[in-house]
């Protein structure tokens, strides 16, 4: 297929159609409504269905039921419509409902503003809802990554029985960059037949969909069942990339989503200049890939994590690096984005020895 | 070769859509390429832009804070993003409608009659057209064909629009050139 000019928000949901997703509800928010508005005018092509619910309560409690069923189902929001999901997004991982939730993060906390941030890291990545519950949460950095990564999460959904996130900063969806939708690619797992699903019961016994387990017996089994399949979550779909880490470095950047775009650039400046930064990017941020990068920093001196926040996933970096090396904090919030210059003045500032201006150093926050 | 662009503009003049059209041309042509809207709580008749990158190798950051190119399409869109543009770099200034003349001393300074070549092109709508094409003749970032497929593919099954913004497109193309004013 050649390749179209999309914006993110399209991208996604096209891509959603060729993964067999036929289901969207949802509910209004900037900066996603692109992905809304395009399920409204394609899904009712392809003999699908899309719902705009009374609220993201709503919306995401009807994921619950269509996933239960069986079917491929996602939703999108933005970060305050991700909060109010987060009660489902519980329910559905104890209940084991595969479903995809896409969140296209703006600035927070409260209402905050429209334009792009990171800082619903550690809501995807550290729970969000309550219980013992994890979730795959995979972080695209560009219009082709946000295709391709959400026909695997319908994969991942499906074998592992379990919700799976997919967050971008707004620039993920607003941006428009050539992009090729894999139609009728492979999935990305074996999948087997959804005999759990609640298709009517004619010749079988019930299937039954359900978080409420009563029994303490019941509920530790059902909780270490849930707990082991986490564990190979962590084993088996730790994804990340890494940049520049061929040769020798000093300085190893660790970023993700656009930014990790903006600190690329930046290191190709740097190269340029004769300085070599290696730059690593976690594609999965649960799980997050604490090994690859432990041994990306080997050869580093101290490493800078980047991110529109006030820092939270540096807290994942650190606990990977461990006491190895030092682990510096550069961000930007309120929908401001970091810029190739502003990394290129952190690395330099690091290099030389300096803690550069609106950095903090590692250690306690 | 990387160009990195800001096109700016009052909501309506079609900035965003030059801009499209940009992106889709060098698509077209093998480049990479990014097109990035300014989103926030925007309102009609207020300023809008986008932001074009156009390279031959991936393009990182898709947010331009130094655009090696700027194209105003209006006065506040000059004031706001002039001192921005790199030096040696190009600005393209709409002087149908902008009354003053660049600051700058370190830029190339392009001055485009757009809304006026656009009126006589048959529609002032295609002024946006006029600047297009007075960008690509001066820099042949893109070639004009691949321009035109842009405009055909928007304005698909509009025969008359198509050929009126092909119009607008080589007069601007020729002012680009210096061919014309």
């Amino acid at each position: 297929m050649a390749k179209l000019l999309m914006k993110g928000a399209e991208a996604i949901g096209e891509a959603a159609i060729a993964a067999d997703c036929r289901l969207f509800f949802g509910y209004p928010i900037t900066p996603q409504n692109e992905i809304p508005e395009y399920m409204s005018l394609r899904l009712p092509q392809v003999g699908g269905t899309f719902v705009q619910a009374e609220s993201e309560v709503a919306a995401s409690n009807m994921l619950y039921g269509a996933g239960g069923s069986g079917a491929r189902v996602f939703t999108s929001s933005s970060s305050p419509g991700i909060s109010l999901m987060m009660e489902a997004l519980s329910y559905l991982a104890g209940a084991e409902v595969p479903v995809v939730i896409v969140n296209i993060m703006r600035a927070g906390p409260g209402l905050g503003g429209i334009l792009p941030a990171q800082a619903d890291y550690f809501q995807a990545t550290k729970g969000g809802g309550h219980g013992d519950y994890r979730c795959i949460v995979l972080a695209p950095w560009s219009v082709q990554d946000a295709a391709d990564l959400i026909m695997d999460a319908f994969d991942l959904a499906d074998f592992y029985r379990n919700p799976v996130l997919m967050i971008g900063d707004a620039l993920i969806a607003q941006m428009m960059e050539p992009v090729e939708i894999r139609e009728g690619r492979k999935p990305c797992k074996p999948l087997a037949p959804k005999d759990w699903a609640t298709t009517g019961n004619k010749g079988r016994k019930p299937n039954i969909i359900n978080s409420l387990i009563l029994d303490p017996e019941d509920l530790e089994r059902h909780n270490r069942r849930l707990k082991a399949k986490f564990d190979s979550m962590e084993r088996d779909e730790v994804r990340w990339a890494s940049y520049n880490t061929d040769g020798d470095y000093d300085i190893l950047i660790a970023a993700y989503g656009t930014p990790a775009r903006v600190c690329l650039t930046a290191v190709n400046e740097l190269k340029e200049k004769g300085v070599n930064v290696g730059l690593f990017r976690p594609i999965t941020l649960w799980p997050f890939p604490y090994a690859p990068l432990r041994e990306k920093a080997k050869k580093a001196k101290a490493v800078l994590t980047v991110e529109l926040s006030t820092g939270q996933m540096v807290e994942d970096v650190r606990t990977a690096v461990c006491e190895d090396l030092p682990v510096h904090f550069y961000g930007r919030q309120g929908g401001i984005l970091v810029t190739p210059d502003e990394v290129v003045e952190q690395v330099t500032a690091l290099l030389g020895g300096a803690r550069p201006k609106g950095a903090r150093k590692g250690g306690k926050a | 070769m990387q160009n990195e662009m800001i096109l700016a503009g009052f909501g309506g003049q079609g900035v965003l859509l030059i801009g499209k059209m940009l992106a889709y041309a060098g698509m077209k042509e093998g480049k990479e390429v990014s097109w990035l809207p300014s989103y926030g709580p925007e309102m009609r008749g207020g300023t809008c832009n986008c932001t074009v990158v156009v390279s031959d190798k991936p393009v990182g950051s898709p947010v331009v804070k130094s655009p090696n190119i700027m194209i105003a399409l209006n006065r506040p869109s000059l004031d706001k993003f002039e001192p921005s543009v790199r030096p040696e770099g190009i600005l393209l200034i709409n002087s149908s409608l902008i009354d003053r003349k660049a600051e700058r001393k370190d830029v190339d300074v392009l001055y485009v009659r757009a809304n006026e070549v656009a009126i006589e092109c048959g529609s002032p709508k295609a002024a946006n057209m006029v600047a297009l094409g007075a960008l690509v003749g001066k820099t042949g970032m893109v070639g004009v064909e691949s321009v035109k497929a842009a405009i055909a593919k928007t304005f698909e099954g509009k025969e008359k629009i198509i050929q009126l913004n092909y119009k607008a497109l080589e007069r601007g193309v020729a002012i680009g050139k210096g061919e014309a004013q």
